[in-house]
């Protein structure tokens, strides 16, 4: 199984994501946005957290606009896996991937802590370890992450049940208490929460794991 | 050439940054103040000389990258 994360000048999720990944079986290479190209054979782009390119413009927007970013998205339209956290999460809604934006926090602070979010669908690759309406405990850093997204877009998500993760406590302003949103075809997510950071017991907390071997076992299976 | 745009959130888009400046500016004797909207603005100098073209070619700018669609309006102005 191989993973690529990707890392924008910026990016400071990258090691722990990798780190994750690596821990749970995926052979994972760190491609730098200038290259134009994603290795053969990658059954998973990680798109870390951080702060690409400083936030200038809008959140994830020059950065959905790198060398790279073409190959993700067109691995994204030929129906491979990709999981966007935090910044990666902007970044996807600014290719396109995903629907929606993210704006600044309504409180407009910067919010760093651990939230309860509810699991709102076990149907993919990255949510299937879970069961329907787990509550678990996942941190959050940021300061742009209340999502937006126009009606039919939310409708549509209702319908299709593409809702991944709400949070139980809405810290941001978010619509319909989003936390994380899959593509139609599944195999894309974008999600506020960070996985990575509650991971290992050394982090106090290991609900991230779940994630994390869900999607090896998926990828291991298929 | 040079020109301007400005870019809005879209109405219905909640604005925490305009509303944060309008209690400020309430707070510190601006009572007739209901509303604040905060947007930015962006200075292009480029090449060329017709105007309908540089217009469109802003307007490509906008899509692709400057403005983000799902949340923003913008205007350009010529100079």
């Amino acid at each position: 199984m191989k993973a690529a994360v990707i890392v924008f000048p910026g990016s400071n999720c990258d090691r722990d994501l990798t780190v994750a990944l690596e821990m749970v079986g995926f052979e994972v290479t760190k491609i730098w946005h200038k290259g134009s190209e994603l290795e053969k054979g990658i059954d998973l782009v990680a798109i870390p957290g951080g702060f690409s390119f400083g936030d200038y413009l809008r959140v994830g927007a020059i950065a959905a606009n790198s060398p790279i970013c073409k190959s993700i998205i067109s691995h994204g339209e030929r129906g491979g896996y990709i999981v966007g956290i935090c910044n990666g999460f902007q970044i996807l809604t600014e290719t396109g991937l995903l629907p929606g934006a993210l704006l600044r926090n309504s409180g407009l602070k910067y919010i760093c802590k651990t939230v309860a979010l509810r699991v709102e669908t076990t149907d993919s690759v990255f949510t299937q370890k879970y069961n329907l309406s787990n509550v678990i405990k996942i941190p959050i850093a940021h300061h742009d992450g209340n999502y937006n997204a126009n009606v039919n877009d939310i409708e549509k998500m209702k319908d299709q049940d593409l809702i991944a993760f709400r949070y139980c406590d809405n810290p941001n302003g978010s619509i319909e208490d989003i936390a994380g949103v899959l593509s139609s075809n599944r195999r894309v997510l974008g999600m506020m929460p960070h996985p990575e950071r509650a991971f290992e017991k050394a982090h106090g907390n290991s609900d991230g794991m779940i994630f994390f071997k869900g999607l090896v076992e998926a990828f291991a299976t298929t | 050439m040079k020109a301007r745009i400005q870019i809005m959130l879209k109405n219905g888009v909640l604005d925490p940054q305009g509303e944060a400046i309008k209690h400020a500016l309430n707070n510190i004797g601006f009572e007739s103040v209901t509303g604040v909207r905060q947007g930015k603005v962006i200075e292009l100098d480029l090449e060329g000389s017709d105007k309908s073209q540089v217009r469109s070619q802003i307007e490509n700018m906008c899509n692709k990258m400057l403005a983000n669609a799902v949340i923003e309006n913008f205007e350009i102005e010529l100079l």
